[in-house]
This record gives structure tokens, sequence and C-alpha cells, in this order.
């Protein structure tokens, strides 16, 4: 059983962050409390501070941050006092920490067992052989395969979430007394996720290791936090239980973040195809990427195409607008053949089909006023200059909600919100019939992703745009669309109206990526786990 | 101009760590900026400037001509010939104002040529992809698997030693370096979504290249100006000082130095004025492109 | 480990492809000359039958790509032709320079490369400290001075002030020890001029190193400075570091030329420049030859040692 007492107090911590030459307070006076073998679950938005906050607890400030204020006491003593060789005995034995991106903070010149071993070398244990069998021990805890040749690998050599669970294992190679987890889930894929979540469970549950988990994913922090605080802006907002905080919460912040997924809309029927995909093979170079795709998109309907990285998802959002030519199969667009590549389009056709990426910071040139940005379609289609342009200009601003003095902007100067509504608007701006969503609000956080779904079917409501939807959430398919099709591997698997794949998939792989979607309820993931172990 | 852009700027201030979009634009800022560079920065601004003023100004403040004979051969430093006479005769201060004019107007030339040549095929390479990129790249590795000195030497027994020679050759062995780097750049800048944006828009490959990748990759390109006209500079001087360069009567440093050599054995420094004169400018330039490199993103530590 | 020998042996392709087209370059290079070598050697003035019996000496008469082969087959001999200007042997001219002037780079190599690395090590670990501002400012400025400055001011200082070194190369008594004194002023000379590029390019790899998360990574695993370096940036700068020595071996080479003017020193750089001004072609044509081979195999060694050193690439999936 857990011993009780505090292990971590962090009182009144203040840390600075330097831009542009100036330095600004970033965490602004947060304290927290941590028992023995307890679970704090931190979760904010970005820029909220939490990273911070997580590396702070290893007495570790970023270059270009530092410390201005307040205690990190752990077992009584404040790192941020102690000398660099006190720290470096704590840090990697006592305290450990994992990384959002595995493959970026594992050294790329070692095997996996040695950056293991080198945890307790470095500390001054210097049996190689007990420590290489403590390391197979915990990778076969973590459910890795083939534990005892597992470590002999490079980091480049094993997948991404193996990777991640590798990176906990050497966290627990010292049995610390801390861990903090900078979230480790964020940059896999939801079947991917489950893995590293039960492992992060069983190497914080029923041991004596306390953590700190960072994450701005209510859902997967209500799985493994005991208590969970909510951070923005570098300030606490509330700190609760786990259940207390989801059910009751205190502050609106915390009741808009839990209630931030969209509202779910009636799935409508369609009345004839605005574009036709039959047969659609595509590689890059000499890999195949898409594979006899056959899709029917309903006219004036959302259409979602929900996949995994890597399941061709994407690839088909660059055939379909013509910046891939295909190998094989036809492209119907209102009827017509769709020329195969943007070179053999009309600039009519062009105009169109209209595409919306996923990160608004590499869409937008830096160097373009937004009302440049948005002028230029104007300009290019319908030959619209001078004062009329600036006109038609603030006006597709304020469709989107924005403000029009917004125009004399670069898009360094605006948030990723009104960046993305600035990408809705030039899309717009070429009057489309069809536009394409690619993963519009993965670099968003949840309450601005959520304003930006609701503009976008506030749009269709009025225009009856044709929306291919490309995501790899579930919520999001949940709320918007009316038809949805699977991918997995460069072909379709399933394809039919929202409520028959989400309520009733018929694909096995289709049930898995649903039962994997992390939900509030504090027991998901123990029923999850129980139904995969009962299934073998 | 200032006062309806007041609310702006506070913005411009605040969102200064997200945009590195401060070029371009003039304002205040820049004489601000100045005002707060290192002191190398200012030296070095400043002997820019006093060269190009040395350039430009050259028939009217030295006091003979150029190829003009004035006294006996090797004076020693008088009030008539402040910095004394060279191995013909004529005036050194005279000859190092002129050489101001032809070595650093022949070097700006030629790495002007350079840039136009190799940032145009370097920006196009990027954007075309495909075969023409192949080609352009291969074509350009074998150029550049030659070493600069010794392929401009060959080339310049080829064609002659001419001033429009020395030009063409030099700038056409630079700008594949200069190919190298527009094109890594313009790649960086073609892998990100608004050009895509612009092919899907239906935007001709000129467009892309002048108004989408251009402005991106300004700032690394200007302060590679500054570098490649220091070693184009360099290379003139050198090649001039092996007699391959700039030909008499015409004055310049590299040569001024090669005729005054034997001087040095006799512990006269006035020879290792016009190589001074070299190490000077080309310092300046330094100083103020390092200054300018740390001034736009980090790109020093970048490398 | 297949896969890596595929990859070297694929650069070694590429590099024997090189070397070809630009032994193609440098040939047909002389058939664009104005008018053409007999022309060029007899003067404007020479009657037609004279320049007809020289062109049928040289083989001018025959098709370019018949003197292509030649050409080439005679070097792959060890035969480059004969000089215009004294009508020797080139090979006999040019295989003594070309081991003189391997001799000074390697000299310059010996001081330059240990002190670049170690300096370069020193302000990257202090990087953005007082000795890497003052050694960042001291490069700066001696990357900007032309090398016959660098080697006039050693000559000024260390031979015509103190008498400390011989300024001419040439002028030693013949033995051994008089030869290596008169090495020593080129030598320190191209040493200055490549330590300062040397030093800034360790620097940077270094710095892309230590800015990797990796290196967070140790730091907060417990590792100290000293294992973070030897064990965590060492291992991975390597590739980057062993690059720059290369490069700039490489650069050495060329640099030579204007050094062994200033000294006089009897290299191949001072044949080629004598030879360019005398027009003696196809010297010039065997020096260009040699300088790019010998550049070429020092980029294609770069290009290996880095391939080797990359553990991405030598251990694929």
């Amino acid at each position: 059983m857990t011993k009780a007492g505090i292990l971590l107090n962090v009182n009144g911590l203040r840390i600075e962050g330097e831009s542009g030459g100036r330095w600004q307070e970033i965490v602004k006076g947060v304290s927290l409390r941590l028992d023995r073998g307890e679970v704090l679950g931190l979760i904010g938005e970005s820029g909220a501070g939490k990273s911070t906050i997580g590396l702070a607890a290893l007495g570790y400030a970023r270059p270009g941050c530092r410390f201005s204020g307040g205690q990190v006491l752990f077992e009584g003593r404040d790192l941020l006092r102690m000398s660099e060789s006190e720290l470096r005995r704590l840090r990697g034995m006592r305290i450990a920490y994992v990384a959002q991106s595995a493959a970026a903070f594992f050294n790329p010149a070692h095997r996996l067992i040695d950056q293991f071993i080198e945890v307790l070398a470095v500390h001054g244990f210097s049996d190689r052989a007990a420590a290489a069998a403590k390391a197979c021990n915990l990778y076969a805890c973590l459910g890795l395969p083939d534990p005892a040749r597992f470590g002999q690998r490079y980091p480049h050599q094993v997948s991404g979430g193996q990777l991640q669970r590798a990176m906990i294992a050497m966290a627990m190679a010292g049995d610390p007394d801390l861990i903090v987890f900078d979230e480790p889930t964020t940059a896999l894929d939801v079947t991917t996720q489950v893995g590293v979540l039960a492992a992060v469970r069983s190497a914080v549950r029923g041991s004596e290791t306390a953590a700190l988990y960072i994450t701005h994913d209510l859902a997967v922090v209500a799985q493994v936090a005991d208590r969970i605080m909510v951070l923005r802006q570098g300030e606490m907002v509330e700190e609760a239980e786990t259940q207390t905080l989801l059910r009751t919460p205190g502050q609106d912040y915390t009741r808009r973040l839990l209630t931030a997924d969209p509202t779910i809309r009636r799935e409508r029927a369609a009345d004839g195809h605005l574009l036709e995909i039959d047969n659609l093979s595509a590689s890059y170079g000499a890999r195949r990427v898409l594979d006899g795709i056959s899709i029917r998109v309903p006219k004036g309907r959302t259409m979602a195409i929900v996949g995994e990285s890597g399941s061709g998802k994407s690839t088909l959002a660059r055939v379909i607008t013509g910046l891939l030519a295909p190998d094989t199969g036809t492209l119907r667009f209102d009827g017509a053949v769709l020329g195969r590549g943007t070179g053999q389009r009309a600039s009519e056709t062009l105009r169109r089909i209209q595409l919306i990426h996923q990160m608004p910071d590499t869409a937008l040139n830096p160097r373009q006023k937004v009302s440049e940005i948005l002028g230029r379609p104007l300009t290019l289609y319908n030959g619209v200059k001078g004062e009329a342009a600036a006109e038609q200009v603030a006006r597709l601003l304020e469709q989107v909600e924005l403000s029009p003095a917004l125009g004399d902007r670069f898009p360094g100067e605006l948030s990723g919100g009104q960046k993305q509504r600035v990408c809705i608007a030039r899309a717009i701006a070429a009057d489309p019939d069809l536009i394409i969503c690619d993963e519009v609000t993965s670099g968003l956080d949840p309450l601005v992703a959520e304003g930006i779904l609701d503009l976008l079917s506030d749009m269709q409501k009025q225009s009856g745009k044709t929306y291919l939807f490309i995501t790899h959430d579930l919520k999001i398919v949940a709320a918007i669309a009316d038809t949805v099709v699977v991918m997995k591997n460069g072909e379709v698997i399933e394809q039919d109206g929202r409520d028959a794949v989400l309520k009733s998939p018929r694909n096995d792989y289709t049930k898995r990526l649903i039962a994997s979607v992390p939900q509030m309820d504090h027991g998901w993931l123990d029923t999850l786990t129980a139904r995969s172990s009962a299934d073998k | 101009m200032l006062l309806p852009k007041e609310p702006s700027m506070t913005v411009l201030a605040r969102g200064s760590a997200v945009s590195s979009a401060t070029g371009g634009r003039l304002s205040p800022k820049w004489l601000k900026a100045l005002a707060a560079a290192p002191l190398s920065a200012k030296l070095g601004l400043f002997i820019v400037i006093f060269y190009v003023g040395l350039a430009l100004l050259a028939p009217w403040i030295s006091p003979y001509g150029e190829a003009e004979i004035v006294g006996p051969q090797f004076s020693a430093w008088s009030s008539e010939f402040l910095l004394g006479t060279d191995n013909l005769g004529r005036d050194m201060l005279t000859r190092l104002i002129f050489g101001a004019r032809n070595t650093v107007g022949i070097a700006f030339a030629a790495t002007l040529l350079a840039f136009a040549v190799g940032g145009t095929l370097g920006i196009f390479s990027a954007v075309a992809g495909g075969w023409p990129d192949h080609l352009l790249s291969r074509t350009v590795d074998v150029l550049m698997a030659i070493p600069q000195l010794i392929f401009s030497m060959f080339l310049l027994t080829i064609f002659g030693m001419s001033i429009p020679v020395l030009i063409v050759v030099i700038a056409l062995v630079d700008s594949t370096r200069v190919f190298r780097l527009a094109r890594a750049l313009a790649m960086n800048v073609t892998v990100m979504d608004y050009i895509d944006v612009a092919r899907l828009r239906g935007e001709s490959w000129l467009w892309i290249m002048r108004r989408e990748i251009l402005p991106n990759i300004l700032s690394p390109l200007v302060a590679e100006f500054g570098l490649r006209f220091c070693f184009v500079f360099l290379m003139i001087s050198a090649l001039s000082f092996l007699g391959l360069g700039i030909q008499p009567p015409t004055a310049d440093w590299g040569s001024m130095v090669r005729d005054n050599a034997t001087l040095i054995t006799y512990g006269d420094i006035s020879p290792l004025l016009p190589a001074a004169a070299i190490a000077v400018l080309t310092i300046g330039i330094n100083y103020v492109v390092d200054w300018f490199l740390d001034k736009s993103s980090g790109l020093r530590e970048g490398q | 480990m297949r896969n890596i020998l595929v990859l070297i042996a694929n650069r070694l392709a590429t590099g024997v492809l090189t070397l070809w087209i630009v032994s193609v370059i440098i040939f047909l290079g002389v058939s664009a000359l104005p008018g053409d070598i007999a022309t060029e050697v007899l003067g404007q003035g020479a009657s037609p039958e004279t320049v007809a019996a020289f062109r049928i000496q040289l083989g001018l008469d025959l098709p370019l790509h018949e003197r292509y082969v030649a050409w080439l087959s005679g070097i792959l001999h060890g035969d480059f032709g004969t000089s215009l200007a004294n009508h020797r042997p080139i090979s006999d001219l040019v295989f003594g320079r070309l081991s003189s002037t391997l001799e000074l780079a390697l000299l310059a190599a010996v001081m330059a490369v240990p002190l670049a690395l170690a300096l370069g090590i020193l302000a990257a670990l202090y990087r953005n400290g007082v000795f890497d501002r003052v050694i960042n400012m001291l490069t700066l400025t001696s990357i900007s001075f032309p090398e016959f400055f660098v080697a006039y001011v050693l000559i000024l200082f260390l031979s015509v002030k103190t008498g400390l070194l011989p300024s001419l190369a040439g002028s030693s008594d013949g033995t051994v020890l008089g030869r290596i004194e008169g090495m020593i002023l080129p030598a320190l000379t191209l040493t200055l001029v490549v330590v300062a590029h040397m030093m800034r390019m360790t620097r940077a790899a270094l710095v892309g190193v230590l800015a990797s998360p990796y290196i967070e990574m140790a730091k907060l695993k417990g590792v100290s400075p000293l294992g973070i370096i030897t064990r965590h940036a060492l291992p991975n700068a390597l590739a980057p570091i062993i690059n720059v020595v290369v490069l700039n071996l490489a650069y050495l080479i060329v640099g030579v030329v204007v050094v062994e003017v200033v000294f006089v020193y009897p290299g191949l750089g001072q044949l080629m420049v004598d030879s360019v001004q005398k027009r003696d072609i196809p010297v010039v044509q065997a020096c260009s030859l040699i300088f790019a081979a010998t550049y070429i195999l020092l980029n294609l060694t770069a290009d290996i040692l880095a391939t080797v050193t990359n553990p991405r690439l030598l251990h694929r999936r």
C-alpha cells in the first residue's frame, strides 16, 4: 500500500519566459500538492504553462525560461535552490520525465536498452546484467513485443507507440517516487493511444510512484488521475477530485471544457452526388497510398472521411484537388470528368473545389496581409480589384466573424483560431461548390475548434455547399457528418450513413476505432482493457 | 503616417515573438534597431558607407589621375605623395582610391549577376521539381566539384583576361553556390501549404516564385549576398594578385600588392595598405551580416 | 549493413561519374578557345603552312572524340602530354610539384585540425559566453583577410623584422631541416586562413546537436555535463565534424595556390599560375584536372565518412 505523506509541494511558483528580448511571466504563482502514490492531472489549453510546471517539478527550466519566485519542495527540500549536482542525483532516479515525442527525446545513436541502463549507471548502479533484466521485465509489463530482444533495437527501428512505452519503461528504471508525463499520448493515433494509456496506468497504479500527468484532453486524464487541476494562462482555474470535477465543475471555464464537444446534428438524406470517385489508386514514388477507392459524395451535405495516420485520407484530398495525379481511376465532378492534375483543369474548375488545410500557420503566406490573401481569389476569378475588392474582403471577414480591421494585419499577428477563420474566408471567397476540410480543427484548442465547427455548419445551412471533412476525430464525425467513409491502409473499409457506421459498425477495425475514443467516464479504460484481455 | 498605425503597432510589439515579419516595412523600428546594434555592426556599417563614398567620388577626391606617372619609382611617404609612389611612379593614394571603385565595382557586378542567375534558377528548380530540378541540380553538382579558384583560372585562360570576361566567369562560377542556397531556401517554402493553395488557385510559376516564395526567403538571401560579395571580392583580389584578374593600368588592390611586394623585404608597409583595404571592407561586411543574421530569427544558430 | 554498402557504392559511382564529366569539361573547354592552340602558340604572323604542320603535330587534325579518347587514355597511363612552353613531358613537371603541395597542405592540416576542433568545441560548450564572443569576433576578422595579406604580415614580422624564418621557401640550403624551415611560414599562413572556417563550422555542428531534445532528456536523466558531451553529443556530432574537417582539407588544397606564389614555393599551384600566364594550355588542363580530382576525392571521403557514422543509416529497419 502507499505510504501517506506529501511528496511534492509547489508554492506560489512563478516562471518567466523570454520573447523578443523581454521577460514575461508565463506561470503566475501556481501552488499544488502531490501525495505519495497519487496521480495529479494538469489540464489546460496551449499556453496554459502546464509543461513548464511539469519540468519545474524536476527543477529544470528550458533555455529561454527562468524561475522568478516560489518554491518546489520535493520531500521538503526546495529544488529551485539545489545545486546542479544535487539535482542530478534526483533526476532520473527519484523524479523521472516522459516526453511527448519519444522519437525526438531518444538519442538516435544508442540502443534502447543502453539508454535504459544509463539511468541506473549514472546513479552508481554498475550491475549491467541486473539492469538489463529489469528492462526486459518492464518491457514485458508494458506489453512490448519480444521483451528479451526489444532493447537491442535503435529508436528509429520501432513504432511510435512502442517508443513511447519504451520511454515510460526508462522513466521507471530507477523506481522513481515521481514521474512527470508530458502529453505522452498526444502525438499518437487513438488505437495506439489505448496501449500507451494502459502502460501509463500500470506504471502508476498499485505502486508507490506518484505522477503529474499533463494533457489537454480531459477524457484522457480522467482515466489516470486521482485529482485534476485546470490551468489557464499560467494560473490555476480550479482543482478537485477527478469524479467531482467531471460531475460538478466549479468554474465556468471548466464547464466549457467539459462540453467542448460540438452539438450533434441530425443526419440528413441527400439527393444526387456532387463528386463520384471510381476505383482510384495513387502512389508516392513506388509506394501505393490509395488502392481502389470508390466514393460517392452527396450534394449539399457533409461527408466525413475517417482514418488514422497512414490511412491515405489526406492523400485522397490531394488527388481530388489535383495536387497529386492518380495512377488509375476516374473522378467525376458535377457529372464532368476532372483533369488528373491542376495543370489539366480549367480555372473555373479549380475555383469550384477549395481546400482548407490542417495548419493555418503554414496555409497562410506570412508575408502577405490578410487583405491581400483574401483579395487574390477575388481578382483572379472575378477580376474584382481596388475599392470593390476591399469591400468584399470586409464582407468576407464579417462572414467568418472577424473584424474587418484585421485585413490590415499579417498572419503572424493573429491567433490560431483567427488564422483558421481567414483560411475559411479565403476558401469561400472563391464561391466554391465543394469545400474539402483536412483536419481543420486538430491544431486548435478544443474551445476554439468548437467555434470553427459551428461556423462551418452555419455557413452550410445558408449556402448549401458540400463539405468533405477529413478527420481522425470521431467526435467531430458524430457532430457534423451525414455520411461516413472509414479508411485504413489506403482502402475504404466502410461507407454508409453516419448513424449506421457509428452505432452499428460492421467492420472489426471500425469497431475498435470507435471503442478507442476516450470517454469522460472514469471507468472507460478499465472496461476496454478488461474486454480486450477477455477476447484473448 | 504614424498615428493611424498606433493600434496595430502595439499588436506588433506583442506578437513580435510569433512574427518574424519585421523586415520590409520602413519605420523608426529600423533606426531603433540600428541604435541598439552592437558596436561591431555600427563599425561595419560605417566602413561600408565609407568605401561606397570613396568609390563614387574617386575622380574628385584623389590627388592625381588613375594611371598618371607623377614621380620617381618607389618614392617614400611625403607631403607631395602622401603614401609614396608605386613601382612605376604612380601615386599610391590615388590608386588606392581608384582601387575602391574598380575592385569593389567589379565584385559587386559579379555578385549581382551571380544572384540574378543562381537565385532565379534555384527558386525555379524548387518550384518546378521533377526533371528540370534534377537536371539543374546535377549540373550544379558537377560544376561545384571543381574548386572555384581553379575553375576561374581555367576559364580565364580560355576566354582571355578582360573585365567583362572576368565578371561573367566569376559570376558563373559563384552562381552555383547561390543556386544551392536559393533552392534549399525555396524548398523549405514550397512544402508550405500556402504554395499548394496558390497552385490550386491556378497561379503561374512566375507568380509563385515572385509573390509567394521570394518575400519569404529574402532576408537570408540578403545576408548571403553580403557573404558571397566578400567571397567574390576576395577571389577577384586573389586572381589580380596572381596577375590573372584585373589588368594594368586599371588600379586594383590585388595587383597593387603584387607589384610592390618587394618593398616589404625592406620593411616598408606600403604594399600592405591595399591588402588591408581589402581586409577592412570584408570585415565590415561580415560584421554587418553577422548582426543581420542574429536579428533575423537565429539563423546563425540553425546552420 | 547491406544497405550501407549500396549507399557507399552509389556514392562512389557518382564520384567517378562526376570526375569523368569534369574531365570532359576541361577537355572541351579548350576547344571553345577563340582560334585554336596552334595559332595561339605560333602567333598571328605564322604562315598557314607552319600552322597546319603544327596542328598535325598536336593531333588537332583528328576529330574531337578521338582526341579526347587519346588524351584520357594517356592520363590513365600517367601521360599528360607535352608542355608547349618547354616541350617537356607534363607528368615530369606535375608529379614532383604535386608531392610538394601535398606536403605543405599536410603540415598545415597537422597544425590546423586539432586547434580548430578544440576551439570549436570550447566555443560551443560556452556558447554566448565571453570566450565564444571573443573567438567569434576574431574568426570573423580572420575570415575576412585575403591569404596574401596574412602571408605578407607574417613575412613582415617573422622574417623581415625579426629574421626568425626565411621568407622564401626556395632559399633553403637543400637539407631536410632547411626544407621544413622554409615550409613553416607558408603552412602557418594556411593554418590561420583555414582555422577560422573550420572552427566556426565545428561550433555550428555542435550547437545544433546540443539543442536536440535528447540532450534535454539526458539532463533530465541526471547525466553529468561530461557524460552529456561524450555519450550523447559527440556520437551524433561526429558525422558533421568529420565532414567539416574533410571539407576544409579540400579548401586547403585550393588555398595553397596563392600562398605558394607569395612564398615562391615550388608546388602545383605555382606551376598552374605560371602556365596560365604563359598560356601553356596542356599544363593548365593537367593542373586543373589534378586539383579537381583531389577536391572530388576529399568531398567523396567526407560523404562516405558521414554515411558510416550516421546511426540512422548504419542500423536500418
